[in-house]
């Protein structure tokens, strides 16, 4: 059944899309549907047009119930809960739990990200068995109660020794319906990914939240993509070394960049742990994009010429807006490499530039 | 349409007796079974199988099948405000929800019938969304997708400023102003003091009259329009702004279906309260087979779940009807309660008065969230309900519990729900600086409203009123006007009355 609805919606998605120039690019928003990950709430971005009213500031605060003294934070987006009291009467909403594969499922269909095609000889074959057709012999213990059930009652009712007010129905040899199983191949892929951060004073903890909010979407979809995902942390300021993930998002340091110091790092890590032939290699390095004068990005070239851009699937560098403005690196990267190699750059200014920058570092499908 | 299944229309009938023998009266109920898209599409719409097309539609369903099918949120129910009643079950529901659904559905149909706010409503609203939705259809052909539609958003920025209370209020009829006319007015000009003899050259007659109509045109413009400040807005711009006939029909139609829609919005936390209510009343005194007491637990605790830093009006709203409830039965009100100051006296307080049940039938009748709060919201309610304020902590940037002082408890809610918690607009001249521009004033109560939001908003408005509009609203303690002559935007400090 076609729905009327198709024809707002279709003229909704052009409009969002832009196919449909109309003047609203401007109230266009990236709302959200809030969804539960454990503890954590998340949100899944889906477009909105919203247009202007007169009304009131946010943080108005509200009223709330439930037990807390004061000073006690409430989670909610200081919603007093009636705003939406609108034009929808007894619309029941329930909030429920997400899982992480489909929190990536919804990332991938909003953003439209493409399956990863691992690199052929990196992927070992496995086989396995998934039962998911039905066939007419089998032992009894794969025997589909529904389907056979369904079919006694059809053929019981075709040949008119169904009673309604006594719904008996007794399967026959010729009813039972088994389950069955057909191969399948799954490529058995592994992808290591290194995160690289620049923690020198300029990285605020604006920055680092965005670092953050980035690497748990790119994080959820690589694992929705490999079977297995190693991560391994880098933190640097004028010198490089490897730290867990509590420390990679919370130290703080001051002193100067030396972005080659981590890729130094970065290539022996690839070295010693991650040979190509076995690996998927997903190296991201975010910055503020100021670097060390004196020859210093000529290094990181190298390096990224001569180490890292042969092996990896993709080397992503995201240059994060600062209140120390942002610097030249992401330009002098540009400047050295051409589109078709492996490298991806991406400039994030504030929070709202996160969706974009990962629909760059994961829209390539490598 | 189809029948709906046996066992459910069996069920149906029992409810409605059930809900006629409580003493609800409602107009008759048609329940549809559709599935999830469909109800989805049809909440789109706010109900109706029919509207003008317009993308906010599309958005809606957007966001409302998106969260379905992630597992995020659900439609259980949609009930329309018509007569006959029509409301949507879901195919998918269990037959417990079923249940629970039709019995608030019935809820909400008895509300629909006897709250006041709803009796303005028009109970053709079916017919008339689909004869709103051809009227438009028709604009489309004849000026264009793209021009109808961009008049369509511009009238949508405004769709709030709309006087809900307008219905009821019985205004003076008009003053007989030709009698006023004919009555001979006042000179204005004073004469000089003269002799007789002199009076024709010292108040020479041409110039008197000259004078007198100048001054009769000067107070003819000083003479504000509209005479008050006019709060429905959308129908000032319908009779004043130059618009074509087609944009007038347009705008009529968006504020008409704001005027239906309306009385939802004024009466949520009672409307959901009531249909809660009853539906907890009647599935739990009769409706419930053994088997299906857990599922109907845990489906009624998650629709009046609280959640911290978020109040839910079906929890408020059921809570409180049953309070006063309880009130009324034991005699819990009046001076003699209110003054009691012994402890175990007051909490062991029982008059068995007994009015508890006509009581609540009579707020359901009468009162609005506004008044349903103000009246009823007492301070050992809070206390039992755990409620509280919150707002935002500069410095640690969350919402945090700010106090749970009744006074201030009440203020916020009421504060939250006064005119839709949205900031009071009106037209308060026509013909600004007497130069035809438009100009709007925000009834300041010490809360700004959103600049950005005003700013875009004021160029919608710019653009269907044709000449400069104009906010009079206060930012940062300075009375400021806010101007748009449809390109640029500026704002100034209002100094001295023009």
């Amino acid at each position: 059944m076609i729905l009327k609805i198709e024809r707002d919606y279709g003229r909704f998605r052009h409009i969002v899309r832009g196919t449909i120039k109309r003047d609203l690019t401007r109230y266009i928003t990236r709302g959200e549907l809030i969804g539960k990950q454990g503890e954590k709430l998340v949100s899944i971005p889906v477009h909105s047009i919203d247009l202007p009213h007169f009304r009131f500031g946010d943080n108005r605060g509200g009223v709330g119930q439930g037990e807390g003294a004061n000073g006690t934070p409430v989670d909610g987006d200081g919603d007093s809960g009636q705003s939406k009291a609108g034009d929808q009467p007894g619309a029941h909403i329930l909030e429920v739990e997400v899982s992480l594969e489909e929190l990536a499922q919804m990332l991938g269909e909003e953003l439209e990200l493409p399956n990863i095609q691992p690199r052929g000889k990196r992927s070992v074959v496995s086989r396995r068995d998934k039962y998911r057709s039905v066939r007419r012999t089998g032992p009894e213990s794969l025997r589909h109660f529904k389907r056979t059930y369904r079919k006694a009652l059809r053929r019981q009712i075709a040949s008119g020794t169904y009673d309604p007010s006594k719904p008996r129905i007794i399967p026959i040899r010729e009813d039972r319906i088994y389950r069955s199983w057909t191969e399948t191949e799954e490529p058995q892929a592994n992808a290591a990914v290194i995160y690289m951060m620049d923690v020198s004073g300029s990285m605020g903890d604006e920055q680092k939240e965005i670092v953050r909010i980035e690497a748990f979407w790119i994080d959820t979809w690589l694992k929705s993509q490999y079977k297995r995902v190693e991560t391994r942390y880098i933190v640097h300021d004028a010198a490089a070394r490897e730290v867990d993930a509590h420390t990679f998002y919370h130290l703080r340091e001051s002193g100067g960049t030396k972005i080659s110091s981590a890729y130094d790092l970065c290539r022996r890590m690839v070295e010693d742990d991650y040979s190509p032939e076995e690996w998927n290699l997903y190296p991201f390095h975010f910055s503020d994009g100021d670097n060390w004068g004196g020859g210093d990005t000529e290094i990181c070239v190298e390096i990224l010429k001569e180490a890292l851009l042969p092996v990896v699937n993709q080397f992503s560098y995201g240059q994060v807006e600062s209140p120390y403005g942002s610097g030249q690196f992401i330009k002098d990267l540009e400047e050295h490499f051409h589109d078709n190699e492996p490298l991806v750059t991406s400039k994030i200014d504030g929070k709202e530039g996160i969706v974009d920058s990962i629909k760059t570092f994961l829209g390539k499908g490598r | 349409m189809p029948a709906l299944p046996h066992e459910v229309e069996r069920a149906r009938e029992r409810i409605e007796e059930l809900a006629r023998g409580h003493g609800l009266v409602f107009d008759p109920v048609i329940f549809e079974m559709v599935d999830y898209n469909q109800m989805s599409a049809i909440a789109s719409f706010g109900g109706f199988p029919t509207r003008y097309p317009h993308w906010r539609w599309g958005m809606e369903y957007e966001q409302l099948s998106k969260s379905h099918r992630y597992g995020l949120s659900k439609i259980y129910e949609m009930v329309v405000n018509t007569n006959p009643v029509y409301a949507y079950l879901l195919t998918s529901n269990s037959f417990t929800d079923t249940k629970l659904v039709m019995a608030h559905v019935f809820g909400h149909a008895d509300f629909f019938k006897n709250n006041i706010w709803f009796s303005p409503t028009d109970k053709k609203m079916m017919d008339e969304t689909a004869n709103h939705a051809t009227r438009i259809k028709r604009y489309i052909l004849a000026h264009g997708l793209d021009r109808v539609e961009a008049f369509i958003d511009a009238c949508l920025s405004i769709e709030d400023l709309i006087d809900p209370h307008s219905p009821f209020i019985r205004r003076r009829s008009e003053p007989p102003e030709e009698e006023e006319r004919e009555e001979s007015p006042k000179p204005l000009v004073r004469k000089m003091k003269s002799k007789d003899y002199m009076d024709s050259f010292v108040n020479p007659k041409e110039y008197l009259q000259a004078e007198e109509k100048r001054l009769r045109e000067e107070m003819e413009k000083r003479k504000r329009f509209p005479e008050s400040p006019e709060k429905d807005v959308l129908q000032f711009l319908i009779e004043h702004a130059p618009l074509e006939r087609w944009q007038r029909d347009v705008l009529s139609v968006i504020r008409e279906e704001a005027y239906y829609f309306a009385p939802q919005g004024q009466t949520k936390i009672m409307n959901e309260g009531w249909a809660s209510y009853w539906h907890s009343r009647m599935m739990t005194e009769r409706l419930l087979t053994d088997a299906e007491v857990i599922e109907y637990a845990d489906h009624h605790s998650g629709t009046v779940s609280m959640q911290p830093g978020r109040l839910n009006p079906y929890k408020l709203g059921i809570e409180l009807f049953r309070d006063i409830e309880d009130r009324y039965n034991r005699g819990r009100f009046g001076r003699a309660y209110e003054e009691c100051e012994d402890y175990v006296q007051k909490r062991d307080w029982d008059q068995k008065l007994g009015q508890g049940k006509d009581m609540i039938f009579q707020v359901r009748r009468v009162h609005n969230d506004v008044t349903f709060i103000d009246t009823f919201l007492t301070e050992e309610f809070c206390r039992e309900q755990k409620l509280f304020t919150f707002g935002r902590n500069d410095r640690s940037g969350r919402n945090e519990i700010q106090s749970r002082e009744f006074k201030k408890i009440k203020a916020q809610l009421l504060f939250a729900l006064t005119n839709g918690g949205r900031p009071f607009i009106y037209v308060s001249d026509g013909n600004f600086a007497n130069r035809g521009e438009l100009c709007l004033w925000h009834r300041f109560e010490g809360e700004e409203i959103k600049r950005d939001y005003a700013r875009e908003t004021l160029k919608n408005l710019s653009m269907i009123w044709g000449r400069p509009v104009h906010l009079e609203t206060v930012f940062e303690d300075t009375p400021t006007r806010l101007t748009c002559d449809g390109e640029t935007l500026k704002e100034e400090e209002i100094t001295a009355q023009v």
